[in-house]
């Protein structure tokens, strides 16, 4: 374990209310905020595979949190424990608390449908439904039960516009979804998970099929979206979780190795095996 | 040209072959029952009951009879199988229990349809009391039917890729929610692919209605799923095996398959084209 000291360089001001010196991480290392999330003491298990040791977590509200590692390190498992998505994995069990707002996700009285309402999920992959744009952007506030027409059309809107999607799709909503670029598809998933007004985003390897004209939007997006939401985003690619992120977890084999102010991080890592990552000596 | 280029071009001409026989047979039965049954269609062959033992007047009440069994096969059948799939591929815990329900259902496609025809007349006609009905008759045909649409339904659901059941379940929707509103939409065209094939084999079927639903010969149109009906099949298996006048009864049977298979042809396309409606919207 890591002790580092007190220190929040780099951390914009927030844009909301905020209790100042609140929050502090496993690390002892004090964000000053208390966490939209965290995770304490995580060890999650496929079958016998022991896939996290001992996580801990805080996600700063209006921060982007970027998870970095090698493959196989336990990002994904990890960012997809936020919203309970495991839940679906059979023989996997976990152990430590998963808190949103200080309430553990995880106890019984929680639904799993309504945390998915509050912490929203964009794939690796585009998934739009088989459907067209707007049914796909609408779906979430339906099953949520937005029933009225013109609200559901000022939501589909607002939520296009939002993932700077609206002025390519606006003429075409009534068309498939599936008629869209990758980078566009991409766009759809996170309207379509704003739609649902969620308080926090995750982000699992968002870009990781888009080129890099498609890439930089996402960012682009990303960084608008900070100032709204809580964010934690997985990424293969290192320069992308510089150029978004606040802090930055390094993972390494199911554990966090270092986690701090993203700048912090890449300039002076004070792990070795963070400095070897960063710098491409391995992974 | 080397030897690959002749082996490639050897193949291809090979499946072109293949494809050549396929249409060549299928080609040469629509032709022959064209050409044989044509002379027999009327206006009042295809509206007016038949007369004279048969061997005049039409077959409107077994084209009628026919398409209550089909649909009312499909009606019952459709639902049926589709929940068992959808209970199979999205519900049920993996293991052998499954494994052996799916094997049983590829068992059951190979029954012979008179085995079926059997078990409607001892469980819908007289264990249930139905009597002989078209009622009888539908149920016997959706047992027949069933495995084509629970199959088919099944292949479908399993193309549906799990991220976009995820990308439902990430947004607060149920797993129902996700199943009804995602899954079964996306799915519905080989669904469809499942009904294409059980409307063509339940119309057609003869031994399945034989005890359970067909008459030979009917005055009148069946008034509720009660009555018994005359149906195309099993009117053409009649006039070919009873009846004095063979001649004119053999016209008459080539002029009944023809309507069969259009029949038969008609229903298709009507699912095709709903097939296809679906692909437009959800499929880009």
């Amino acid at each position: 374990m890591l002790s580092t000291a007190i220190e929040n360089p780099e951390a914009r001001p927030p844009s909301g209310p905020v209790t100042v010196n609140a929050g502090s991480t496993a690390e002892g290392e004090t964000t000053g905020f208390e966490p939209k999330m965290s995770a304490r003491g995580v060890n999650f298990y496929y079958g016998p595979k022991r896939a996290l040791k001992d996580i801990s977590l805080d996600l700063p509200p209006r921060m982007v949190t970027a998870i970095i590692g090698p493959s196989g390190c336990g990002k994904s498992t990890f960012i997809r424990l936020l919203n309970r998505m495991n839940d679906l994995v059979p023989d996997a069990r976990l152990e430590g608390e998963i808190l949103l707002d200080g309430f553990d996700i995880n106890r019984p009285a929680c639904d799993a449908a309504d945390l998915r309402k509050r912490v929203g999920m964009v794939f690796q992959k585009p998934n739009p439904f088989p459907k067209t744009i707007f049914e796909n952007v609408a779906y979430g506030p339906e099953v949520n039960g937005l029933r009225d027409r013109l609200a559901l059309e000022e939501r589909v809107e607002n939520s296009l516009r939002r993932a700077a999607l609206w002025d390519e799709v606006k003429d075409r909503l009534r068309e498939s979804a599936l008629g869209l670029s990758g980078g566009q598809q991409q766009r759809l998933c996170i309207a379509r998970c704003l739609a649902v007004e969620p308080e926090v985003l995750l982000f699992d390897e968002p870009c990781a099929s888009l080129d890099p004209i498609s890439t930089a939007k996402i960012e682009e997006l990303i960084l608008d979206l900070r100032r709204q939401y809580t964010i934690a985003i997985v990424t293969h690619n290192m320069q992308q979780a510089a150029r978004v992120s606040d802090r930055t977890a390094f993972f390494l084999m199911g554990e966090i190795i270092e986690v701090g102010p993203t700048g912090r991080i890449f300039k002076a890592p004070r792990d070795r095996r963070t400095e070897d990552y960063i710098t491409g000596r391995f992974g | 040209m080397s030897r690959r280029d002749v082996f490639q071009k050897a193949g291809f001409g090979l499946l072109w072959l293949c494809m050549a026989a396929n249409i060549v047979f299928l080609g040469a039965i629509l032709w022959f029952i064209a050409v044989r049954g044509l002379p027999a269609i009327s206006w009042e062959f295809l509206t007016a009951a038949p007369r004279d033992a048969m061997t005049a007047g039409g077959i409107a009440p077994a084209i009628l009879g026919t398409l209550y069994l089909t649909l009312g096969a499909v009606l019952v059948a459709l639902p049926l199988g589709v929940a068992c799939a959808v209970y199979l591929t999205e519900y049920s815990p993996k293991g052998w229990a499954v494994n052996a329900i799916r094997v049983s259902v590829n068992n059951l496609a190979g029954v012979p349809s008179v085995v079926f025809g059997l078990f409607g007349l001892a469980v819908f006609v007289k264990g249930a009391g139905f009597g002989v009905s078209i009622l009888s008759g539908s149920l016997t045909l959706a047992m027949l039917t069933l495995p084509l649409i629970i199959s088919a339904s099944q292949e479908a659901l399993v193309a549906v890729p799990q991220s976009v059941r995820e990308a439902s379940l990430a947004l607060g929707a149920s797993r129902w929610e996700t199943i009804r509103k995602v899954v079964l939409p996306a799915a519905l065209p080989g669904i469809l692919t499942g009904v294409i094939l059980s409307v063509g084999r339940a119309a057609g079927e003869t031994a399945p209605i034989l005890f359970t639903a067909a008459a030979f010969y009917l005055k009148g149109y069946p008034d509720s799923v009660f009555s018994e009906v005359m149906a195309l099949p099993y009117h053409i298996y009649a006039l070919m095996t009873e009846g004095t006048h063979p001649e004119a009864q053999t016209r008459i049977a080539y002029g009944s398959s023809l309507v069969l298979l259009a029949l038969v042809l008609a229903m298709s396309m009507l699912a095709i084209y709903i097939r296809q409606r679906q692909r437009r919207t959800y499929h880009a």
